[in-house]
Order: C-alpha cells, then sequence, then structure tokens
C-alpha cells in the first residue's frame, strides 16, 4: 500500500479539500489502485533521458513593453462572490 | 429537406445562393431541439434569442450584397468550456454553475466574425476530465446511436449535438482524446489539431501541455473549413505558434496514391474488442486499395503513454484548478476563516472524478514523491515523443482504432476509474507527442460506430484532412444517421 489513509488526509490538506470519511476511504483504496498501475514506469531506464516538460520548442515569448488596455475593473469583480470598494472581499486573514 | 442534417458547407452553400436564410436554418434546428434534446440531453445552455439574432445580422449582411464566408449563418454550439462573453461557462461544474466570462475566447469571437450562429453551451464531463461525459454535474448526455449507451468525453454533448442534428458542428477540447473518443462514439468527425495550433486563450484549461481546441463535424470538408477559420497564432497565448495557417480546404484531394501510412502494432493489444479491430483494419486495406503504402510498424512505449498521462494531466491540473477559492469568480461557501473558506468550497464546488485527480496530481508534485512519479512520467514522455519521431521519419500517417470499444452502457465503467481511463488508450499518446490526429467514421460494430484515428506530423493537418477526405470520397459510413432509439 504506497499510501496511507493519513497520508490521503496531508495531501487533501495540501490540495484544500475537506474529505468525508467515506471519501477518505474511496481515495485511499481508488489512489493505491491507480498508483500500483503507475509503477510500470519504473520497468524503464530513464536514467539520461531528458524530461519533456512541453513538447513546443519555444522557451519565452516577450512583447514590447508598451501598456495596453486589460480588462476593466468592473468587469473583473463582475463574477466575484463579495466585492467591495473595488477590490475582491475575503474573510479577515489577520 | 432536413436543414438539421446538412453539412455546414452544404448550408452554407444554400446560404450563399439565397436557396435559405439563415433564420430559416436556424428556426429549424431551434425545431429539432426542441424535438429531441430532451433524450439526447447535449445542451446545458440554449441561446435561441441571441443565435436568431446573429442569423438576422448575417441574412442583413447578403441583402445589402455582401459575402460574409461559407460558414456565415451556420447554426453550431460550443463545448461549454469555451468562454462567452455574457453567457454562463459552467465547466459542468457546480464550481462554475453560475458564472457569467466578461469576454469571448478566441475562437469564438473569430468564430462570430466569420459570421457563426451559436445555439448554445455543451454538456461534458466537468473541467473536461472524464471519458463518458456521466461526470457531468448537472446531467449525463446519451448516445444518439443508443440512448442507453454514453456518448464518450469529455465532449460528448458536443459529438452528440453533432450527431443527433441538433448543431450543425461544434467546437470540443481535447487533452486525452476528449475530442475523438466521442467522435468514434457517435460517428462523427473529430479532430485535435496540433500543440499550438489553435489559440487557447479563454479555455478553461484543464492540462496547459495538453490541451487543444477543435472541431466536431459531419464530415471532413467541415473539418477543413472550421479548423480554418480557429487555427493560428494569437498574441493572447504564448503558446500558440506563429506559423502560417494554410487553405485547407484547398488540400482536399481525393488522392493519396503512394502515401506512407504506417500502422502501429501496439494499438491493436490486449483490450481491443475484435470486431473493433476487423473494421478498423478493413479501413486501413481501404486506403491500401486507394493507392496508400500501409506497413506495419511499432511504438515501442505506447504502454507506457497511460500512466504517464496521468500523472502529467492530473499534476497540471492541480496546479490549474487551484484558482478555485471563491475570491475572485465563481461559487464561494463560507467558512470561519479564510482557509475554511477554501476547503468548504473546494469540496461542495468539485465533483469526485475532480477532486480524485487534484488528489492525484497534488500528490504526485509533493515533496518526497515529485522525482518518483511527476518527474519520472515527464521522462516517459521524452520516450513516447520519441517513438513518434522514429515512425515520422518514414510514414506521412499512423493509423490506428480511435477507442478499442465501441461506446459503453451508461455506469457500466463509472465505479471504475482505471477502466474508464482504459477508454482514451489510443489518443491519449498523441496528447503526449502534441501532434494532430483525427477520428472519421469507418464503420460499425453491434449497430454502433467505430472510429479510425489517423495521426499527422506536427502541424501538418492538411495531410491528414486529404487522407481523411479521399476515404470519406470511397465509403458512405459519414452518411448514416442515427434513430435516436434504443438498440
Amino acid at each position: 500500500m504506497p499510501i496511507t489513509t493519513a497520508e490521503v488526509e496531508h495531501v487533501a490538506l495540501l490540495a484544500r479539500l475537506k474529505l468525508t470519511p467515506e471519501e477518505k476511504a474511496a481515495y485511499t483504496g481508488q489512489l493505491n489502485a491507480i498508483l500500483e498501475y503507475m509503477d510500470k514506469l519504473n520497468a524503464l531506464d530513464t536514467t539520461d533521458v531528458e524530461p519533456t516538460a512541453h513538447v513546443l520548442p519555444l522557451r519565452n515569448v516577450f512583447r514590447d513593453d508598451v501598456a495596453r488596455p486589460g480588462l476593466p475593473r468592473e468587469k473583473a469583480l463582475a463574477g466575484a462572490p463579495a466585492a467591495s470598494e473595488g477590490q475582491f472581499k475575503v474573510p479577515r486573514v489577520v | 429537406m432536413d436543414l438539421h442534417y446538412l453539412t455546414a458547407h452544404e448550408l452554407g452553400d444554400l446560404l450563399q445562393r439565397r436557396e435559405v436564410s439563415a433564420v430559416e436554418v436556424t428556426e429549424a434546428i431551434i425545431e429539432r431541439i426542441k424535438a429531441v434534446d430532451g433524450r439526447v440531453q447535449a445542451y446545458l445552455t440554449r441561446t435561441a434569442e441571441e443565435a436568431l439574432e446573429q442569423a438576422k445580422a448575417v441574412d442583413a449582411a447578403r441583402a445589402r450584397g455582401e459575402e460574409p464566408g461559407p460558414l456565415a449563418g451556420v447554426p453550431m454550439a460550443l463545448k461549454d468550456n469555451l468562454c462567452t462573453g455574457g453567457v454562463r461557462t459552467t465547466c459542468a461544474s457546480q464550481m462554475l454553475a453560475g458564472w457569467v466570462p466578461p469576454y469571448d475566447a478566441t475562437v469564438v469571437r473569430r468564430l462570430k466574425e466569420a459570421g457563426a450562429v451559436i445555439l448554445g453551451k455543451l454538456n461534458m464531463d466537468e473541467f473536461a476530465m472524464g471519458s463518458s461525459t456521466e461526470n457531468s454535474s448537472f446531467f449525463p448526455t446519451r448516445n444518439p446511436w443508443d440512448l442507453e449507451r454514453v456518448p464518450g468525453g469529455s465532449s460528448g454533448g458536443s459529438v452528440a449535438a453533432v450527431a443527433a442534428g441538433e448543431a450543425c458542428y461544434a467546437l470540443g477540447s481535447d487533452t486525452g482524446g476528449s475530442i475523438r473518443q466521442p467522435a468514434s462514439f457517435c460517428g462523427v468527425v473529430g479532430m485535435k489539431p496540433t500543440y499550438g495550433r489553435v489559440s487557447r486563450y479563454g479555455l478553461v484549461a484543464f492540462a496547459s501541455s495538453l490541451d487543444q481546441i477543435g472541431p466536431i463535424t459531419r464530415d471532413v470538408t467541415d473539418c477543413a473549413l472550421v479548423l480554418g477559420v480557429i487555427a493560428g497564432h494569437d498574441p493572447s497565448d504564448s503558446t500558440s505558434a506563429d506559423l502560417p495557417v494554410p487553405d485547407y480546404r484547398a488540400a482536399l484531394q481525393p488522392e493519396i496514391k503512394g502515401l506512407k501510412i504506417g500502422v502501429p502494432r501496439e494499438y491493436f493489444g490486449a483490450g481491443i474488442e475484435p470486431e473493433v479491430e476487423t473494421v478498423v483494419r478493413r479501413a486501413i486495406a481501404k486506403l491500401e486499395e486507394m493507392g496508400a503504402i500501409c506497413e506495419e510498424t511499432s511504438l515501442p512505449h505506447t504502454e507506457y503513454a497511460l500512466p504517464a498521462y496521468y500523472l502529467v494531466a492530473p499534476a497540471e491540473a492541480s496546479s490549474n484548478l487551484a484558482r478555485y477559492d471563491g475570491v475572485s469568480y465563481g461559487l464561494r461557501v463560507p467558512g470561519k476563516d479564510i482557509i475554511e473558506m477554501y476547503m468548504n468550497t473546494r469540496s461542495q464546488g468539485f465533483g469526485p472524478e475532480v477532486k480524485r485527480r487534484i488528489m492525484l496530481g497534488t500528490y504526485a508534485l509533493s515533496s518526497g514523491y515529485y522525482d518518483a512519479y511527476y518527474l519520472k512520467a515527464l521522462k516517459v514522455r521524452t520516450l513516447i515523443r520519441r517513438d513518434f519521431e522514429a515512425a515520422f521519419s518514414k510514414y506521412d500517417l499512423l493509423a490506428t482504432p480511435t477507442s478499442p470499444t465501441v461506446a459503453f452502457r451508461l455506469g457500466e465503467k463509472a465505479g471504475d476509474p482505471l477502466a474508464m481511463y482504459m477508454s482514451d488508450l489510443c489518443t491519449i499518446p498523441v496528447n503526449m507527442a502534441g501532434l494532430p490526429a483525427l477520428s472519421i467514421p469507418c464503420g460499425f460494430s453491434q449497430g454502433l460506430p467505430v472510429g479510425l484515428q489517423l495521426i499527422g506530423k506536427a502541424f501538418d493537418e492538411a495531410t491528414l484532412l486529404r487522407a481523411a477526405y479521399a476515404f470519406e470520397q470511397a465509403t458512405e459510413y459519414h452518411r448514416r444517421r442515427p434513430e435516436l432509439g434504443v438498440a
């Protein structure tokens, strides 16, 4: 068993997910089955293989540093669950 | 004449000759949607009023003597992960159930400029994660060929709408097969263009090194027409390639003499239904009969593509979906402090498959496991790419089944994530290598459509379209229409 319930709880916290006891049990079983299948990859020797993060030969894409219009503030805030004084409103942090 | 089953180019010809108006065509398809969508359940949002306004504008332009182009006035619809300014875009998730984007995706803007009439937004697996459209948080879509079967996924609503005459064509997105597998299940043409060929600006991100938008159509000519409209560089998407877009319709020559086609044996391995194999091999024999040179070949790392994909895609997804935190848009579920607000929002907003992939991706990227899982998968991705590079030094195209099976029954694989993932065995390696590929109808098994997948060299969609067109001209499968019943 590569993953324990305690690890599932830790990963859920990292991912900001609150899982029910049923979800924890189900994900522990399912993630173990999936990761067991992934172990297939260890059959391959990849010591000297470069990783591919991205298939295009692009490193970075620049444009001239000239200001141009962006999304207007009221449009950016239109979908916000809560906004006030032209800003996103969140619960108290400190 | 059933206007709802004409292709876009047939409708375009009628419209340009003023034999029908865009308003008549749009009204006919709106009627069709009313008549059949209760059974198919392809649409999440219908925009009939806006569609009729767009149709009127096209008719007015033609009345003034203008010619706004072959797709002007032709009704279509969009997968619901493509942003439409002013029209809700849900990704079939409770997280975005009420969200109205502030702008159009680049592909939507380009279609509007070409005079497209947009009928609405189509169902999908939540955040495009799934192979059956059963992961929609609203309702499942049904396969028009057998209403007790799935249409495939994640672009299930898009293919079902096109197959059932509820849209002349549609756009979908394809991260591991989400255009091609459902196109195969529903007997339509679906293309995933080369990574970088079509701008993703305004596509809700799933796995950014894999996602690509593409056309879903009733024939190859329509595929070429729609690709021509949506393809091309976009400064708003830094991964869109700055390359010229060829005239894809001009590439449609029914001549494939001497074309070299490799047939990778790994795609006919364990898990393929015998009748699917028979149908696909018969289609390859047809290509050979037409003058193509078909040869068995090998892509030795094929079996590693699926496990590598299910590390890379969830890892990218876990990062992309971190933005759904209840702050800037979408659902918010209150909590006693900000962390609890995040956790409540994400736990109620995401469905089971999305959570499963976020968990898997977070695990694969987490401290202590990064090298063993994520980095390993990226290295295997290199080996998969090299397989294709070697094959394309010998062949112009590769031919495979699109999916190992025909459409399965609703609920059949819903409880077993790994069994569901296997449905994309033949399509996933193509996304890992960033190549273009399409699925075309190539026959039937148990009365259900079977798709032939053709895979091309990077940015060579033209050869792909030419071979698909030649096959289509020599066969009749793309002309069959479903009865919208139960098989």
